[in-house]
């Protein structure tokens, strides 16, 4: 079996601070995987990482077994088929909701093509396609920072869809949504996690329940427990570091 | 909206900067004197100067503090056309060497002045010499991610450098004095009524080439992805965008377009000197855009060309109480007013449309 | 008058000396030259404290006698004060004052009398002198005196000095072609100052080879003090920037703001420091010399008040957007500049240096002046406070802990509005005492804040924002490698090629030397 991302012995520090220590991952394709651990365990660092934000002191990060991300930056990390939906929604807040999807479609990245680019019925189709999806098409020529908390988040998963991505490094998606969008959004992982590749950093544990996935729990930068989550939870140092406090 | 201030701007240019100088010009000069043509021509290039800035600071946020540098680089590479159009009428009398050569004892034309006595490759070093320094700059700056207050501070030194290089005689663009004493353009009299009308007009026609450059760019998909690049940098780049690239495009377009301005500038001013790089001169590009309203276009030309009015007005009657105007010009609108005049006009609209929809759903329920 | 003298004599001793000297004085305009060669002879054995200065003025024929009443006068013949009690007198139309006059026999006996004395002068400064006149002259009928002096000296720099005034001596003798070699050898080391005494044998074929030896020696020695002098220039302007540029490191690199009116500050320290100077000298003259120190604190007290007037009445209303604070700053300082211009007019204005802030000292070859001295002593000593007081001090803390988490600071119960306002003073305040020192070395005008304020940003941002030790270390970069390309490429040239350097190096590392790392700088 071949591993879609692949990490090994991985650390990262900050002026001292071990942000992350000898961290290991394994994701294989079309996986889905629900990462849990307590604030300041490594999640974001994780990701940043991943995505080329950050870079390692040590350790191997590769893609598809071939591509070390290490030597990647950002821009094109995400055009290998990397997509990330941050913590915080980071939408375009003075572009209107359409644009933001715009902006995000799978297309030529290059300066001349997006100078020369001309709106079309299908890149039209496409837009109004996703928004439907995540129930915004009647916001669609709204400012997006007009838009409320949970619906930036699913602006924000609607843009990370448009990209077409092979793997989707998705940061607390349940924040600011009501229970019924909660699970809702678990639905949208499963389906996509049909045809995608998945990594959810969350702490909603009705969430991750409803994912029902192999999950991963942090701590202090490392991998402590692996396994489904009736595993993990009834592992004795994730209830003394996470679950028991 | 947008698209509407454009063409009332646009053709409220071609009013007063097109027909009234034209009807002047046939009346022999009784509806204004010659002095004011000029002085709207300078306007005009300010203007243009203006929307360039606003493209780069506006859409795409970066706030430069060197466009000052690269309109004055399109003066100074005019400038030496036109030293050079003063052949031997100069004080010296010399067919080849402008008088300040002659002045320094220099025996023959430096290389980088080669090639100046032909109008058309002056013409074109406008474009190319403050467009090549922006995307080498760019490149570098674009490149280490330099953004903020940084690129600001670091444009800033650049053309604090270039100040100093400029005041140096043996730089040979004429030291402190600069460039000035011209007498012609492609054979034309540059202090005839003729001359000054059709500079003016042929200022108005790139301003509006500009504006509707600027405002092409900025509509695109790629002026969308300049704005989201203002509004997240990180994430952009996360959506695969190469942000550097488009940075360095605009950037390398918008002083292209200072230099232009800056080309128009000195055959109706007459003269381009080193006092052109100073900071002080970059800093009151900003607050034109910033007044009118930034990521507006047109509110930028405006905002240039009411403040300059402002400083002809205000100098003349009272020079010390036009600094302390141009500062309180400078606190109040970044304080009250950061929208600019045209983003506020814009958004107090949006603010009745939306009060007349609450209106209207409430008549409804 | 005599008896009186005579008591006085029994009673102190000591000023049997002194009573001696002045009737000597008193016998010098009686009698031809030879009887006046022999007073000279027993002034300069009397030992007293003002011989050299007597004498000096005799030989230079500016001591005079009243015929009438036997008064020695001393100066010019329209200016003369009277020797003994150094009364001021109006004596022009009295023309029974005549100068005392000297013939060139007795001006040579004075002056190797003198030189004499200062060789054995029991004060170290007069016979250090003795012996650099000595250098100097190299005059070879002095030699014996100098062998003399130098077998009595105790002191070791008077010992160094006079051996190398023999060296230098002894070229100009019909010493042996040895004797000279040594000397020719041991005056080179003395460097550039060697090269004077050394040109007197540069036509002698037996020496040349021992002078093209020196020569060599010379140049490396004046290459290297060439080099101190230019790292000691460095140093200066490294120390000026630091204090332009260390208010800043606080508004800019500690609390984020960009503070365009940061020169201005600087400039209301040095007008600050000119109005002091003015009432003291129209007031209190004598309190000149302490002008500065009074003016320190009133610099401090005025540019941190105006500090805390912007942040209250401007910058507060823009945290958190750096490039408007960059705008609405500079707004406030064209104001600043024009209120200037407007009060104190647009023409520079004069401030003093006290004495102890003029002239310059010699060291190691390397001249120091005394102004730039005090204003690296200044600056270091603003740093090392600086350091302490947001290290140790309450305040200092709230400062720091504001820049790192405004909100939890704010649950913790500080004031962040007042600490704001308070750092934002504080660097302004600092920037007015940059500016009681930069206006001993500056032209004080309205533009003076202008010249600064790109160089201050440029060591800030080279340092690291946030870090005062960058700030130090920029400032110290800067200013010795302008120092070191001045003399290569010129001064204007050399500000050239450091701004493009900074320019490449920001490209290389963005947020300076001394960045802050790791996430909370993202």
């Amino acid at each position: 079996m071949t591993a879609l991302l692949y990490l090994d012995g991985v650390n990262r520090s900050f002026d001292g601070f071990k942000a992350i220590n000898n961290l290991s991952l394994y994701i294989e394709p079309c996986e889905l995987r629900a990462i849990i651990g307590p604030n300041g365990a490594g999640k974001t660092t994780m990701m940043d990482i991943i995505t080329g934000k950050t870079r390692p002191d040590s350790g191997e990060v590769f893609w598809n077994e071939k591509v070390d991300l290490t030597k990647h930056d950002e821009t094109e990390i995400a055009r290998l088929g990397i997509g990330r939906k941050f913590q915080k929604p980071t939408v375009f807040e003075t572009l209107s909701v359409a644009e933001n999807i715009e902006l995000s479609l799978k297309a030529d990245r290059s300066v001349w093509a997006t100078l020369f680019a001309r709106s079309s019925s299908v890149v039209e189709g496409k837009i109004n396609a996703l928004l439907e999806e995540v129930a915004l098409l009647e916001f669609r020529d709204k400012l997006s920072g007009e838009l409320s908390h949970g619906q930036k988040q699913w602006l924000e998963i609607a843009m990370l869809l448009a990209q077409e991505p092979e793997l989707l490094l998705i940061d607390e998606p349940a924040g600011g949504m009501t229970d019924a969008e909660t699970m809702r959004t678990a639905e949208l992982f499963k389906k996509l996690a049909k045809k995608h590749t998945l990594i959810v950093v969350e702490h909603d544990m009705d969430f991750i329940r409803a994912l029902d996935c192999k999950v991963t729990v942090l701590h202090q930068g490392t991998v402590i427990a692996e396994g489904s989550l009736e595993h993990v939870s009834n592992n004795k140092e994730v209830m003394e570091v996470y679950l028991g406090r | 909206m947008h698209n509407r201030s454009m063409k009332i701007f646009l053709a409220g240019l071609f009013v007063i900067a097109v027909v009234l100088p034209s009807i002047n010009l046939a009346m022999s000069g009784q509806l204004m004197p010659n002095y004011f043509v000029g002085l709207l021509g300078k306007y005009i290039c300010y203007a243009l100067l203006a929307v360039s800035l606003d493209l780069v600071w506006g859409y795409c946020g970066i706030l430069s503090l060197g466009h000052g540098a690269f309109f004055a680089l399109g003066g100074y590479a005019m400038g030496m056309h036109l030293m050079r159009e003063i052949g031997p009428r100069g004080v010296y009398g010399n067919p080849i060497l402008p008088d300040f050569m002659v002045f320094l004892n220099w025996d023959k034309l430096p290389w980088f002045w080669l090639g100046f006595d032909h109008f058309w490759f002056a013409a074109l070093m406008c474009l190319i010499v403050p467009g090549l320094l922006a995307l080498i700059f760019g490149y570098f700056a674009f490149r280490s991610r330099v953004n903020g207050v940084y690129m600001s501070i670091i444009t800033q030194a650049m053309t604090y450098a270039l100040l100093l290089a400029f005041f140096r005689n043996e730089m040979g663009f004429g030291g402190n004095n600069g460039l000035t004493d011209f007498k012609d353009v492609l054979g034309f009299d540059l202090q005839s009524h003729t001359t000054r009308t059709a500079l003016l007009i042929l200022s108005a026609i790139a301003l509006a080439a500009g504006l509707l450059i600027s405002s092409a760019i900025t509509n695109s998909k790629l002026g969308r992805v300049l704005v989201a690049v203002r509004d997240g940098e990180m994430r952009t780049r996360f959506l695969g965008y190469r942000v550097e690239h488009y940075k360095l495009f605009v950037f390398t377009v918008s002083a292209m377009m200072a230099g232009v301005a800056g080309a128009l500038y000195t055959p109706q001013v007459g003269i381009i000197n080193p006092g052109e790089f100073s900071t002080a001169n970059s800093i009151e590009i900003v607050i034109w855009v910033a007044l009118g309203g930034r990521g507006t276009l047109v509110g930028a030309a405006m905002g240039a060309i009411l403040i300059s009015l402002a400083k002809t007005l205000l100098t003349g009657w009272l020079p010390e109480l036009w600094i302390f105007a141009l500062g309180l010009i400078f606190i109040l609108v970044t304080i009250f007013m950061p929208e600019g005049v045209l983003g506020k006009i814009k958004s107090s609209k949006g603010g009745l449309e939306r009060l007349r929809n609450i209106f209207s759903d409430r008549s409804l329920s | 008058m005599k008896l009186l003298g005579f008591f006085l004599l029994l009673l102190f001793p000591l000023y049997a000396g002194a009573q001696n000297f002045e009737s000597l004085v008193r016998e010098l305009p009686n009698g031809g030259y030879s009887e006046r060669g022999e007073v000279i002879s027993q002034i300069l054995k009397s030992g007293d404290k003002r011989i050299v200065i007597t004498l000096q003025a005799l030989s230079d024929g500016a001591l005079y006698a009243s015929e009438e009443t036997g008064d020695i006068f001393i100066g010019e013949k329209d200016d003369l004060v009277d020797f003994f009690t150094q009364e001021n007198l109006d004596v022009t139309s009295d023309s029974s004052i005549k100068k005392i006059k000297v013939n060139n026999k007795l001006r040579r006996l004075i002056q190797t009398g003198i030189i004499q004395a200062q060789h054995f002068s029991p004060l170290v400064s007069d016979r250090m002198q003795a012996a650099e006149h000595a250098f100097k002259d190299a005059d070879p009928e002095r030699i014996e005196i100098l062998q003399e002096a130098l077998v009595q000296e105790q002191d070791e720099s008077v010992t160094a000095e006079l051996k190398q005034a023999i060296n230098a001596t002894i070229l100009k003798t019909d010493a042996d072609i040895e004797m000279k070699k040594q000397a020719i050898l041991e005056l080179s080391a003395l460097g550039a100052k060697a090269r004077s005494p050394l040109s007197v044998i540069a036509d002698v074929p037996e020496l040349s080879e021992a002078y093209e030896e020196a020569l060599l020696i010379i140049k490396n020695k004046e290459r290297v003090q060439k080099f101190g002098q230019n790292m000691w220039y460095g140093l200066s302007l490294g120390s000026v920037l630091l204090l332009a540029a260390i208010g800043l490191a606080i508004t800019f690199g500690v609390m984020g703001v960009i503070n365009m009116a940061h020169g201005e500050m600087i400039m209301i320290g040095a007008y600050t420091t000119y109005v002091v100077q003015e009432i003291i000298r129209n007031n209190a003259p004598a309190l000149f010399e302490y002008s500065l120190f009074i003016a320190i604190p009133c610099a401090f007290v005025i540019a941190g008040l105006v500090g805390v007037v912007i942040e209250r009445f401007v910058v507060r209303y823009l945290y958190g957007r750096p490039l408007e604070t960059l705008l609405a700053t500079w707004g406030v300082s064209l104001i600043l500049q024009q209120l200037t211009r407007s009060i104190f007019g647009p023409n520079n204005r004069e401030v003093g240096n006290p004495a102890w802030m003029s002239g310059s000292v010699e060291f190691i070859g390397i001249n120091f002046t005394w102004s730039r001295v005090w204003i690296l002593i200044f600056a270091t000593v603003i740093f090392l406070s600086l350091m302490w007081f947001l290290n140790k001090t309450l305040f200092g803390t709230q400062i720091r802990a504001v820049t790192q988490n405004r909100s939890m600071a704010a649950n913790m119960g500080i004031s962040t509005g007042k600490v704001d306002a308070l750092a934002f003073g504080l660097g302004a305040g600092i920037a007015g005492l940059a500016g009681v020192a930069l206006s001993q070395i500056d032209n004080v005008s309205p533009n003076l804040g202008q010249g600064y304020i790109v160089d201050s940003f440029m060591v800030v941002v080279f340092g690291g924002a946030g870090s005062l030790w960058g700030t130090v270390f920029g400032a110290l970069t800067l200013g010795v490698a302008t120092k070191l390309f001045e003399p290569v490429v010129g001064a204007v040239m050399a500000k050239i090629i450091i701004l493009v350097g900074i320019i490449l190096f920001i490209q290389r590392k963005p947020r300076g030397l001394f960045a802050i790392r790791g996430r909370a700088a993202e």
